[in-house]
C-alpha cells in the first residue's frame, strides 16, 4: 500500500518536472523591446487632442471662482449668524 | 464696492461666459495648434497671482510697521486669492505643456519659481490658521519674502534658460489675439476685485464680532 502510494506521487512528481518548463515556456511573454527607433510623425490616433485640455483649463477656473465665493458666502453667514446670536443674549 | 457688489459679479460672470466665444474666434498659433489657447486664461491668472502676492506683501509689510487692522484684512485676503489663482495656474499650465511640450511638468525656473510661490501663499494661510496667537505678525513676515519671490518669476523667462514662453509674448501679440486676452485679463481682474472685496468684508465682521465677544467679557 505504502510502496503504491510512494510511485504513484513519484509518478506526478515526475510528469509536472518534465511538463513544466514546456508549460512555462508557453505562457512566457513576448521578448522585450532591445531597441528604439525614432520616427518623423505620429500617427494620427497617437496624438493627444487639445480640445479636452481647453475646455478642462476653463472649466477649472469656472469651478474655483464659484467654490471660493461659496466658502466665503458660508464663513460670512457663520460669523453674522454667531453676531447675531451674542447681540440677542447682551443686555442693552 | 458693496453697493456695485452684485452688478459687478454680473458682469464678470457675463465677462466670463462670453471669453470662450472670443477665445474660439481668435486665430490659432502657428506651431502649437489649438492647445495654445489656454495662454488665454492661464497668463491672465498667472499675471493676477502676481498682483494679488504682490498686495499681500505690501500690505503685510504696512501691517508690521504701522500695526493697522485694515491692511491685515487686505493682507490674508490676498494670500487667499494667490493661493486660489496660483491653483488655477498650477492645474491650466500642464494641461497646455502636456499637448505643446509632451510633459505635464518641468522643473525649469519659472515653473519652479511659481510653485514656490504659490507654496508660500500656502504656509501664510497655514501660519495664520494654525500657529497660535502672533501668526499674524509671523505670517506677514513670510507674506513679505514670498512678495519679494514676483519679481524673480516675472524675469525669470528672460534671464534663465526655460521652454515657457517669454514676457515679450503678451506686448508682441497680434490685435486679433490681443484682443481676447485683454478681455479675459479684464474677466479675471475684475472677479478678483470681488473675491477680494467679499473677502475684506468677512475680515471685518470677523474682527465686529471679536470685538462684541471682548465687550460682552467687560
Amino acid at each position: 500500500m505504502m510502496r503504491r502510494a510512494v510511485v504513484a506521487l513519484s509518478t506526478v512528481i515526475l510528469t509536472l518536472m518534465l511538463s513544466a518548463p514546456m508549460v512555462f515556456a508557453l505562457q512566457q511573454p513576448p521578448g522585450g523591446q532591445t531597441e528604439f527607433l525614432p520616427m518623423k510623425e505620429v500617427p494620427p490616433t497617437e496624438t493627444i487632442p487639445a480640445a479636452p485640455l481647453l475646455i478642462a483649463g476653463y472649466s477649472i477656473i469656472w469651478l474655483a471662482a464659484i467654490f471660493y465665493l461659496w466658502t466665503i458666502w458660508r464663513r460670512l453667514n457663520k460669523v453674522e449668524t454667531e453676531m447675531h446670536a451674542l447681540a440677542r443674549k447682551t443686555p442693552r | 464696492m458693496r453697493k456695485a457688489f452684485v452688478p459687478l459679479l454680473v458682469i464678470a460672470g457675463a465677462m466670463f461666459a462670453y471669453a470662450p466665444v472670443m477665445i474660439a474666434q481668435a486665430p490659432f498659433e502657428s506651431t502649437m495648434g489649438l492647445v495654445q489657447k489656454i495662454f488665454y486664461y492661464h497668463a491672465p491668472s498667472g499675471m493676477i497671482m502676481l498682483l494679488a502676492a504682490l498686495v499681500c506683501g505690501v500690505s503685510s509689510a504696512v501691517y508690521l510697521w504701522g500695526r493697522k487692522p485694515g491692511a491685515d484684512h487686505v493682507a490674508i485676503a490676498s494670500a487667499e486669492l494667490t493661493a486660489l489663482f496660483g491653483a488655477i495656474v498650477m492645474a491650466t499650465g500642464p494641461l497646455w505643456a502636456k499637448k505643446a511640450w509632451g510633459i505635464w511638468w518641468d522643473w525649469d525656473p519659472r515653473l519652479t519659481m511659481s510653485f514656490v510661490g504659490w507654496m508660500i501663499s500656502l504656509a501664510y494661510l497655514f501660519v495664520r490658521k494654525y500657529a497660535g496667537p502672533g501668526s499674524d505678525k509671523l505670517a506677514a513676515a513670510l507674506a513679505v519674502f514670498g512678495s519679494a519671490n514676483v519679481p524673480f518669476i516675472y524675469i525669470s523667462v528672460n534671464v534663465w534658460r526655460t521652454m515657457h514662453p517669454k514676457t515679450s509674448v503678451v506686448p508682441k501679440l497680434p490685435p486679433l489675439m490681443a484682443g481676447p486676452f485683454w478681455f479675459s485679463f479684464t474677466a479675471l481682474f475684475l472677479l478678483f476685485l470681488l473675491l477680494m472685496t467679499a473677502r475684506i468684508h468677512l475680515e471685518q465682521q470677523r474682527a465686529a464680532l471679536d470685538q462684541m465677544y471682548l465687550a460682552e467679557e467687560d
